[in-house]
């Protein structure tokens, strides 16, 4: 390996664009590893605590910001309502919220830190040029409590890589840290590739902020068996967690369980990597699902879908080769928000069977036992109506109808994956800590990767935006004052 | 909804799959009225789609806000895909309809048009007139009629005006007559204040994304000049015509008369505009644009920034040996751009007009 050849300037806009990486003779102050909006937040902390600042991403330009270019909002405490808050969200609701949804498994100091943090998390954000915008149509239960994107995550990343650049921060694309070297206890330097070859590159201090490993398939196998060739990947392909590994690897504690991801149900059909948003899927709860041998396997009308949704990844995850299909009739299409792709369709329960591969005997077996269980009921899709079946050895307890009315549609639904827990342990100043638990001076870590200190499990729209934006900011801050004093 | 009939179905085909996935993510819905329109359909006719292209004020916002914008393999590219459907919808909506064919070489045309209006004007003037009326010095009332007679620039600009107001009304009416939802007084003047606000150019506040991807109100501001200078310049030539006609006041008319007053606001306001526009293209981004309109829009812009440059030429030189030539030039460029309007880019305010009122009368609806 060659020592830190400075890489050839080639900026082409809208192409490929890795600007020169600084050599040894000239470390950086401040390097982050990572482009989404926790890598960001840090860059754009330190570079305006004076330091000079060298991102590295992964990503080739048009697919940078990780996972940030998928998100839409962020979770955030304020006192009152705002032009884009209808209501108040303070720090006890909202830790009473992460509480629920973790089980209790959180660090509590910094989760409390992490909320007080957030309070300023959108007006330091719209003085970078970031916009915002009313809760979108369809999420009126986030509008007290997510400050949403005007555009989406992706307008989110471009405003604050502009705002990068204005202040002189270097961006190379395409370059994948990969491998991190410590020195008595320090950071020294980390190794990455690029389109040109290895190259490693010093600094005075670093920033990891690259995401978790829910793009790494061999990993993903590691952790959960087979089940996981038939995984789809939700966010960005760049995922790969190499530089989590590269600190694991270094010494670094971490935290959370590697088996630890959040998955959910979505369209099977959509491409292997990256489909975001539009690869949601939201008919469940107004049919059945059945997997391939057409039996059906829990509740569909447990409670809402953006509170179940996760829990179907896991539960299809179970299911032989990991596919199932939610079944419906005519009648319930207007329930639910059009999704990406066309469900396969038949005028007969047997012509679907038969359209989604499934043994048609089977099948109408099912559908006629549970046809036959429900009960009468007005059908109301914005309560929890109550709407069940009874008799059944899994029963549906919520929007319960029969499925008699042609054409019957057939979603295809299989886990997809959105991100990972497992992180490095760092403490309130964003410092990594080893497995002795002394600290890695020169060593921080925000977003993703160290998102397991305070959310090891359950989600919370928006809060991983909360935790890169306050810990991205953290240990850019902390990074400069160690790097520059 | 509009007909869809005369259009690409692959076109059509194209934007329905975009706006499928569009329709799934919704991330956009804050930029402008497309998105919101967009959500209060499941499915998406023809109709629908031609509907949703003119609505389209191609801001780019969506473009570089879109994480599936190519090279994502889902290569949603909105802009694009609703300009070239705009062109579409432009040579559908032609009337007389052999004439559609015209748009697809309508920058060649502009320019074809206005060097032929021009030789037309230019050997009139000459045939009609001895040289020492051409290149004579006219002033006070009527010294235009002293070059270019009365009867013949009354009966080209009635007969050119009439032509062109029926040929866009036509395609106005057709726009609007299929099947949709009621239109009342409220969506018409809801869309008239869409008009002249441009507020689907503000991208939802910082501007739009344009020439590249940076935020921006520079093209609002540019398009205002262009909107109201034209507005204004034509408002000139409408009390003109009632000063000469109703009123017995022949032009050319004084510095300080409503008439120069209008016109030569509306020329100034459509030079820095066209011109500010122009430069505009020139740094364009070129993925979200549709290519093949280029000439188009080039054509209706040079056409706009003659008109102007030649009207304020003719001002400031009217007392001069060279007003004959001038006036010639100017009529030449006015009928070569008031020919062309049915046929260019000009007829994108007709639709998208049309498309607003849509718009405002089934969100009323809703």
């Amino acid at each position: 390996m060659q020592p830190v050849p400075a890489v050839t300037v080639r900026r082409q806009q809208n192409q490929r664009e890795t600007r020169g990486v600084n050599t040894a003779s000239n470390p950086c102050d401040v390097l982050v590893a990572g482009g989404g909006n926790a890598a960001l937040c840090a860059a754009l902390s330190a570079a305006e605590a004076g330091a000079q600042v060298q991102i590295l991403e992964a990503a080739p330009r048009h697919f940078r910001g990780g996972n940030s270019r998928h998100v839409r909002n962020i979770r955030y405490m304020h006192k009152g309502p705002t032009d884009i808050m209808t209501g108040p969200y303070e720090e006890e609701p909202f830790f009473e919220d992460l509480l629920r949804v973790t089980g209790g498994k959180t660090d509590e100091k910094l989760a409390r830190l992490c909320i007080q943090q957030s309070e300023d998390a959108v007006d330091w954000m719209r003085a970078r040029d970031v916009r915002f915008q009313p809760a979108l149509g369809g999420t009126l239960q986030l509008s007290e409590t997510n400050a949403f994107f005007l555009g989406g995550g992706k307008a989110l990343v471009n405003a604050l890589y502009a705002r990068a650049e204005m202040l002189g921060v270097q961006v190379a694309y395409e370059t994948e840290v990969h491998g991190l070297s410590m020195d008595g206890g320090g950071f020294s330097h980390v190794t990455a590739s690029t389109p040109d070859g290895e190259i490693e590159v010093p600094a005075k201090a670093f920033v990891a902020a690259a995401g978790g490993f829910e793009a790494n398939i061999d990993w993903l196998t590691e952790a959960w068996g087979p089940a996981a060739k038939n995984f789809l990947v939700r966010g960005s392909p760049y995922n790969t967690g190499l530089t989590l590994r590269a600190m694991m690897d270094a010494g670094a504690a971490t935290i959370g369980d590697a088996d630890q991801c959040h998955a959910v149900a979505i369209d099977a059909r959509v491409p292997k990597f990256d489909a975001g948003i539009v690869s949601r899927s939201d008919s469940v709860p107004f049919g059945i699902m059945v997997n391939k041998h057409g039996q059906r396997f829990y509740d569909e009308g447990e409670d809402f879908w953006p509170k179940r949704y996760a829990i179907w990844g896991r539960l299809i995850a179970h299911q032989p080769d990991q596919i199932a299909y939610s079944i419906i009739d005519a009648k319930a299409v207007p329930l639910f928000m059009p999704s990406v792709y066309a469900p396969l369709q038949a005028d007969t329960l047997a012509g679907l069977a038969n359209e989604i591969g499934v043994d048609a005997a089977s099948f109408e077996a099912t559908l006629g036992a549970y046809n036959a269980a429900v009960q009468p009921g007005q059908l109301d899709s914005a309560v929890l109506d109550g709407c069940r079946t009874q008799g059944l050895e899994i029963e549906k307890s919520n929007w319960a109808r029969p499925i008699d009315t042609p054409p019957f549609y057939a979603y295809p639904l299989a886990p997809g994956i959105t991100f990972t827990y497992l992180g490095v342990r760092i403490d309130e100043t964003a410092a990594v800590h080893l497995k002795d638990d002394s600290v890695a001076a020169g060593l921080f870590a925000a977003g993703e990767l160290m998102s397991g200190n305070i959310l090891s499990q359950g989600y919370l729209a928006g809060f991983g935006m909360t935790i890169g934006t306050v810990f991205g900011r953290i240990a850019g801050r902390e990074a400069a004052r160690h790097a520059i004093g | 909804m509009p007909s869809a009939e005369g259009i690409n179905g692959a076109v059509l085909e194209e934007a329905r799959r975009q706006m499928e996935v569009c329709n799934a993510c919704r991330y956009c819905e804050g930029y402008c009225s497309v998105f919101p329109a967009m959500e209060l359909r499941r499915e998406f006719s023809d109709g629908d789609l031609t509907y949703l292209a003119n609505l389209c004020h191609n801001c780019r916002g969506c473009y570089y806000a879109c994480q599936f914008a190519p090279p994502h393999e889902f290569a949603i590219n909105v802009p694009q895909v609703f300009a070239e459907l705009r062109s579409e919808t432009y040579a559908a909506y032609a009337w007389p309809g052999p004439l559609a064919g015209l748009f697809r070489r309508a920058g060649t045309l502009a320019l074809l048009a206005l060097a032929g209006a021009l030789a037309l004007v230019l050997v009139l003037a000459v045939l009609l007139q001895d040289a020492g009326v051409l290149y004579g010095t006219h002033t006070g009332a009527g010294a235009f009629y002293a070059v270019i007679p009365k009867d013949l620039m009354v009966g080209l600009a009635s007969a050119a005006g009439i032509y062109v107001a029926l040929a866009l009304l036509i395609g106005f009416v057709r726009f609007l007559r299929g099947s949709g939802p009621e239109i009342g007084a409220g969506a018409v003047a809801g869309a008239v204040h869409d008009v002249l606000t441009m507020k689907n150019l503000a991208g939802g506040g910082p501007g739009c994304n344009f020439p590249g991807e940076t935020f921006s109100g520079m093209r609002r501001w540019l398009h205002h000049l262009v909107m109201y200078g034209f507005f204004s310049a034509f408002a000139a030539t409408c009390v003109a015509t009632i000063y000469d006609h109703f009123l017995g006041l022949e032009a050319p008319y004084d510095y300080f008369s409503l008439p120069v007053i209008l016109g030569t606001l509306g020329g100034i306001a459509m030079v820095i505009g066209c011109a500010g526009l122009m430069r505009q293209k020139f740094a364009e981004d070129p993925d979200p644009a549709h290519k093949a309109a280029r000439p188009m829009e080039w054509g209706f812009l040079w056409l706009l920034l003659l008109t102007s440059l030649t009207g304020l030429a003719l001002l400031a030189f009217r007392e001069t040996a060279a007003m004959g030539i001038l006036l010639a030039v100017h009529l030449g460029v006015v009928l070569a751009l008031f020919i062309t309007l049915p046929y260019g880019k000009f007829v994108h305010g007709i639709y998208r007009f049309a498309a607003l009122i849509l718009y405002r009368a089934e969100s009323r609806k809703e």
